[in-house]
């Protein structure tokens, strides 16, 4: 029993910004849990057909954006 | 540089994380994947303006954070139903728990500062150098340490302490942070 609670008290000594090395590696987990949910998913179709489209010449967008212009046009909602 | 073969599968690779980070920072799946195209959108009319060499998935994240910035601004907070959006971008749905724990999670990370919130992503989600998330945001090295910092110690405030969206760490709470052995 007095073991486990020195080794409880060792491991809640505060690192780096107040913060245990336990909870730190949990945080880091979660953060990269949730964020690689969703870069498994990998690429969207919109985004492939996307850089697709310009790969071809004379593909849509181009005309679509206008030549280059730095007047954007934003009138609808 | 002109957009040859090699440098479109490169853009197209970076966008699984492109996608991760917009929605770490937007907390909407369907504003995310707008921040993205018109990330995509634009990097490629200023594909000139990339240096052949240089870190293009750091590219495209100054960018797309640039975006999110001035929309930001434009919108405020607006959209206040980040887990719920969140939970559908998700392929499986997680295990009751695993959910729960996940949402207060996600709640948790709305909850910081923008920068500190961004800087978190970058270096512990992206796997971003220091030096490349300094360079993404725009600041010195030492300010991105800084707000990585704060922003791991507001998370555990927030997360590992009952009732603590409603004050900050101070003595009271880091006491039960430390003493909670039961």
């Amino acid at each position: 029993m007095k073991d486990l609670k020195s080794q409880a008290s060792k491991s809640t000594t505060p690192g780096k910004g107040g913060l245990t090395p336990e909870i730190q590696s949990r945080i880091g987990h979660q953060l990269r849990a949730m964020y690689d949910d969703v870069v498994r998913q990998g690429v969207p179709d919109r985004f492939a057909e996307l850089i697709k489209k310009l790969d071809a010449p004379g593909g849509g967008s181009q005309n679509e954006n206008g030549a280059g212009g730095s007047n954007d046009n934003n009138g609808r909602d | 540089m002109p957009l040859t073969n090699s440098l479109r599968d490169d853009i197209l690779a970076a966008v699984p994380s492109l996608r991760a980070f917009a929605i770490s920072l937007s907390g909407n799946a369907d504003r995310a994947d707008d921040l993205v195209q018109e990330t995509l959108l634009r990097a490629l009319a200023n594909i000139d303006s990339f240096q052949p060499g240089s870190n293009l998935p750091a590219w495209l994240f100054t960018i797309l954070r640039n975006l999110f910035r001035s929309d930001y601004r434009k919108r405020r907070r607006e959209v206040e139903d980040a887990e719920g959006n969140y939970a559908k971008t998700l392929k499986t749905q997680p295990s009751q728990n695993a959910h729960l724990e996940f949402e207060e999670f996600r709640t948790a990370l709305d909850k910081l500062p923008q920068d500190q919130r961004e800087a978190l992503i970058l270096v512990g989600a992206s796997g971003f150098s220091y030096e490349d998330a300094a360079s993404i945001c725009g600041c010195a090295v030492g300010t991105i340490k800084s707000r990585v910092n704060r922003a791991r110690s507001k998370l555990a405030a927030l997360l590992y302490v009952d009732g603590a969206e409603d004050f900050g760490p101070d003595e009271t709470v880091r006491a039960v942070i430390g003493g909670s052995g039961g």
